[in-house]
């Protein structure tokens, strides 16, 4: 069972067209069992035997159920019970002013929009439960409400996890010269907060000879770089493939994406920070405060999981960029880094440099005996 | 009909029996009041600013709050040693504490939601979590897991003891076919609560302190000495302010639980304590930063040395039958045992979790101010709750509150 769970089993091996043919348990061709992980089956194909058709047709079913059990996720919301039981505590929520002004007659058009648009937001349901049309809704809402706010545009996207692609990262550490590039690449792609200087990658500073001593690196170094004497290690979420910081969420706000993208729901998110005590790599952030990026530094170039701004007391991190990814470039801190030392690419592509380096190079991960199965590698020239 | 005039009439009643009392109940009430206004206020800053308000950051993401949350499961957990003996082994002798701990733990689950909340990011966005109209994660999530059964216990130990007051107050005797079912339930329920906010932090591999098989045992060790305990000197305020009757046997019973459930908390602190430092490995540095500090960062040292010198003393003091048996000495080591694991369950359980970090840094925890004022702000919430629940309890058991009998 847990072979058949690591993906590596099933990708990495020559075996990929054989995948992509073989039978379902259900004795059909690809899909039809009902599984609606498109990607996820198509990965455990191969060794697909009853137990686990058996829990794709569970997850099916308790998918929809789970769909049912959701919201009316519309733009023209109906009023059944269970939204008028949301709109009763919304008037205690948003407070009256909101109200007041999506009521009254003489306030402008706009602020009333604004408020139905705010009405609609805090009442939204949950992203990954969302359908395409739902989650095309939220995304215009957002849009608007920018427009609305700041007399700006930006550009938000919703796009889905494409289907035979699963990114993977490596890390050649003889390269890394600990220049940050990278670090500050990231905090302006990702809007993060310029006050608490978050930023999701960790340059970690090692001396030459001691080996991968995290104990005694630095991780907030200022000094001129290379040092001599040290070598870099860089760290951020590894985008585990069985990701302990998923199980923990008591709200699902967090989750893995058919591509391999472990994303978060901004919206969703309800602060409890369980997800950052089980992550066993630093990879969370939180928002402490309400966090700023001044208006002109705003990438506009936005997607809805990845760097959209954030709000106060969520949980946020590294998303490999899904903006840039999933349109088939690199993340900001792969194409910003000036020693080549960042390959990123797609794992289910036999052709992809990040094959041709787990094929070729002596990789290996971080803390791999607590089966999170990162994929994120680490390889020295 | 009937029974909801009697409802009324209850609700009157202890309405006016919480309202009127000595002038050391008005003091006591309005000193509560004041600190739940403080910690309101602090809170609302906390809801203004953000979380960085509060000591906590990214290295140490949990504090003050998760700390008193885990520590006042325990507490609650606590009731079931009184009810088990009382409803199930007729036991009478327990009668009375156990309406008292069972006060107490409604009290105690009131400060552990209060808690929770406060320690939110969006305290607005709650509903994500109820199930229906939101998401909710289970069986996947521990957490998830621990609102159920929080809530359970919490209806459990409401309901049990309205319908024996309920009785009592219409002066009837309550029948037995009704709550030891109930009764039964909250005794396996308690347990459920403990290990399952054990559960919570163990099932972390990320943080080896707390990913150890020993932690859910040792949280109802260390819960089934430090409820009782708190148990004994509720009872013995009572005893002193009001003409309830607690018998001395029955103290001097819950004396013995305390002890032996202290006893076997040294025990595993003990086991704790040789596995991480016999053979210390990569996995003890959160220990060696909790008992001894690690690159000169000793935050915690006073804290927890403080903690193990106040446990042992006790325990020690305890075990001796002359010291248990003279309420004066009872009463003092039923204190400092309470702080005792307060500061273990607690702060010495969580933050060490932290430290170091993945990665091995070192970053401490100190709360601020208003992180502090919102933890007392809750404590007199707590506070409040219970003396309401016990002097409505106390008014009825002691036949001074009666259906149809006119309460001045
Ligand atoms: S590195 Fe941490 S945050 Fe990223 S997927 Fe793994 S456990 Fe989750
Ligand atoms: S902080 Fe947000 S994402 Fe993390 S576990 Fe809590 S609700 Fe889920």
């Amino acid at each position: 069972m847990s072979e058949e769970k690591k993906w590596y089993n099933f990708d990495l091996g020559f075996t990929k067209q054989t995948a992509k043919t073989g039978t379902c348990g259900c004795g059909k061709s690809e899909g039809s069992c009902g599984s609606k992980q498109q990607p996820k089956t198509t990965i455990q194909k191969e060794e697909i035997s009853e137990e686990a058709f058996f829990e794709a047709a569970v997850d099916a079913s308790i998918g929809e159920e789970r769909h049912k059990d959701g919201f009316d996720q519309v733009f023209e919301v109906k009023m059944d019970r269970r939204s008028a039981f949301r709109k009763l505590t919304a008037s205690l929520l948003i407070g009256a002013g909101a109200v007041n002004t999506s009521c009254s007659i003489t306030a402008g058009d706009a602020s009333k929009e604004k408020a139905q648009i705010d009405w609609e937001e805090q009442f939204k349901g949950n992203y990954k439960l969302m359908t395409d049309d739902e989650k095309e809704a939220t995304v215009n809402r957002l849009m608007r409400s920018y427009e609305l706010r700041t007399g700006k545009n930006l550009s938000m996207t919703a796009e889905n996890a494409k289907e035979n692609v699963l990114f993977g990262y490596a890390f050649n550490i003889s390269k890394c010269q600990g220049y940050m590039n990278c670090v500050s690449a990231c905090v302006e792609e990702n809007n993060q907060d310029r006050n608490s200087q978050m930023q999701y990658i960790r340059i970690h500073e090692m001396k030459d000879g001691n080996g991968f001593k995290f104990n005694d690196a630095d991780d907030n170094y200022y000094h001129e770089v290379p040092a001599e004497g040290h070598f870099y290690m860089g760290t951020q979420c590894f985008h585990c493939d069985n990701p302990p910081c998923v199980d923990v969420c008591p709200v699902q706000a967090t989750w893995r994406e058919d591509d391999g993208l472990v994303v978060i729901d901004y919206d969703w998110c309800v602060g409890c920070r369980y997800c950052m005590a089980a992550c066993p790599y630093d990879g969370r952030r939180f928002n402490w405060s309400k966090p700023e990026v001044p208006e002109k530094e705003v990438n506009k170039n936005q997607h809805y999981l990845g760097n959209r701004v954030r709000k106060k007391g969520v949980m946020e991190k590294c998303t490999f960029c899904v903006q840039r990814s999933r349109k088939g470039e690199n993340p900001a801190c792969v194409d910003a880094c000036p020693t080549g030392a960042r390959i990123f690419g797609n794992l289910l592509d036999p052709d992809s440099t990040i094959r041709w380096v787990l094929e070729n190079k002596k990789v290996f991960r971080l803390k791999e005996d607590l089966g999170t199965e990162p994929k994120f590698w680490y390889f020295m020239d | 009909m009937r029974r909801f005039k009697v409802f009324k009439s209850l609700v009157t009643d202890s309405l006016d029996t919480i309202t009127t009392g000595s002038k050391r109940y008005h003091l006591w009430m309005g000193l509560l009041t004041i600190i739940m206004l403080a910690g309101m206020y602090c809170y609302s800053i906390q809801l203004d600013e953000g979380l960085s308000v509060t000591g906590m950051t990214d290295r140490v993401s949990w504090g003050l709050y998760i700390s008193n949350f885990t520590f006042l499961v325990g507490v609650a957990a606590a009731a079931v040693m009184l009810v088990m003996p009382t409803y199930i082994l007729k036991d009478i002798d327990f009668k009375q504490a156990v309406l008292i701990g069972e006060g107490l733990a409604v009290a105690a689950l009131i400060m552990c939601l209060a808690f929770v909340i406060a320690d939110m990011g969006g305290p607005a966005v709650l509903w994500h979590m109820i199930p229906g109209i939101g998401v909710f994660n289970f069986p996947d999530s521990m957490l998830t897991w621990d609102v159920i059964v929080l809530n359970g216990y919490l209806f459990l130990n409401i309901s049990i003891p309205f319908y024996i007051l309920f009785r009592h107050y219409q002066g009837k005797d309550s029948n037995p076919k009704v709550y030891i079912p109930g009764a039964i339930l909250s005794v396996f329920w308690a347990v459920a609560i403990h290990l399952v906010t054990a559960f919570l932090y163990q099932g972390l591999q990320a943080r080896p302190f707390w990913n150890n098989a020993l932690l859910g045992p040792r949280f109802l060790a260390s819960a089934f000495a430090a409820g009782p305990a708190l148990i004994i000197l509720v009872l013995g305020i009572i005893k002193s302010f009001s003409s309830f009757k607690v018998k001395d046997e029955t103290i001097k019973k819950i004396a013995m639980i305390v002890t032996v459930a202290a006893q076997i908390n040294l025990i595993m602190l003990i086991s704790e304590l040789f596995k991480e430092f016999y053979a210390p490995t990569h996995h003890s540095e959160s220990a060696f930063y909790l008992f001894f500090g690690l690159h000169g960062k000793t935050a915690l040292l006073p804290w927890i040395w403080t903690s193990i010198s106040l446990n042992v003393l006790a325990v020690v003091m305890l075990t001796f039958g002359r010291f248990r048996n003279n309420f004066k000495t009872l009463y003092f080591c039923c204190f400092i045992l309470f702080v005792a694991i307060w500061i273990e369950k607690g702060f010495g359980l969580i933050v060490p979790g932290f430290i170091p970090g993945p990665y091995g840094k070192i970053a401490e925890y100190t709360p601020t101010g208003i992180e502090i004022g919102v933890t007392l702000g809750i404590w007199a919430l707590g506070a409040f709750v219970f003396t309401i629940l016990a002097k409505t309890a106390i008014g009825i058991e002691t036949g001074e509150m009666r259906y149809g009998k006119k309460t001045s």
